[in-house]
């Protein structure tokens, strides 16, 4: 089956982005096929890679990054969404005359149409959120 | 991308407070480019996004409630609220905006596309969307 994963929530304080990216790794290891997770709402705050968790914790941020790398998954951050909360990348930056960036590796910012996208693409979308 | 499906945004969340309402109204709004079967559910809390006479100077946030009265015109068909949510918190179809819908190619018009439903079609038409984009 093909999946579209939308999430909703940002990283820690909600289960969302874990229960997202558990279901995600499951769902490609059964041999499903997942066309885009698209990060919206709060959950475009999952894309910085200036997040630095405890030791022994989890690192949610690394978590997706190498999921994206393993099986070549699109990660995708709203980029209304995004500019709201400050995730910014290369071209965000230059756009809007910011002097640093934070998007993480192997996450892009882009447009709501890619979740409409996704939504028409997909057998599934799974809507992690509260 | 010739595909049409049956798109339904579930709104649960009241308008101001939380920026779930604003936000799932982008999605609805970039969603008209798409030439889907678009329908929104108003439930819960949701049902005070589609209300009357909304003021938000108070809390410096924009008011976006007009939005809502021109989604005829961004290929929205249907907006369901869920009577049981209405109910409960006192609110009766009156106290809701009305929406028209006019498709400007053959003029057929519908004055209000505000429906209130009960439970058991608000389950009926969840089931028979493709699409639940939940908010």
């Amino acid at each position: 089956m093909k999946f579209s994963i939308q999430v909703n929530e940002g990283p820690y304080q909600h289960q969302a982005s874990d229960s997202a990216y558990q279901f995600t790794k499951a769902a490609l290891e059964k041999g499903h096929e997942c066309f885009r997770v698209f990060f919206y709402h709060d959950g475009v705050l999952n894309g910085t890679r200036l997040t630095t968790p405890p030791q022994d914790d989890r690192n949610i941020v690394n978590n997706w990054t190498e999921l994206a790398e393993k099986y070549d998954l699109d990660l995708v951050v709203c980029v209304a969404a995004a500019q709201r909360r400050g995730i910014v990348d290369d071209g965000e930056a230059e756009r809007n005359g910011k002097d640093a960036t934070n998007i993480a590796p192997r996450f892009r910012i882009s447009g709501l149409g890619q979740l409409v996208e996704a939504a028409i693409q997909s057998d599934r979308l799974v809507v992690f959120g509260d | 991308m010739s595909e049409t499906k049956n798109f339904m945004f579930l709104n649960r969340r009241a308008p101001y407070g939380t920026i779930y309402a604003w936000e799932s109204l982008e999605v609805v709004l970039i969603s008209a480019a798409f030439e889907q079967n678009v329908s929104l559910m108003f439930a819960d809390d949701g049902v005070y996004e589609l209300t009357k006479g909304q003021d938000t100077a108070g809390i410096g946030m924009k008011n976006f409630s007009p939005t809502y009265r021109t989604l005829g015109d961004y290929e929205v068909r249907h907006m369901y609220v869920d009577k049981a949510s209405l109910e409960a918190r006192g609110l009766t179809a009156d106290d809701l905006v009305q929406v028209e819908w006019e498709d400007w190619e053959t003029e057929e018009s519908v004055d209000n596309i505000v429906e209130v439903v009960d439970s058991e079609k608000v389950a009926e038409l969840l089931a028979e969307s493709d699409v639940v984009f939940s908010f």
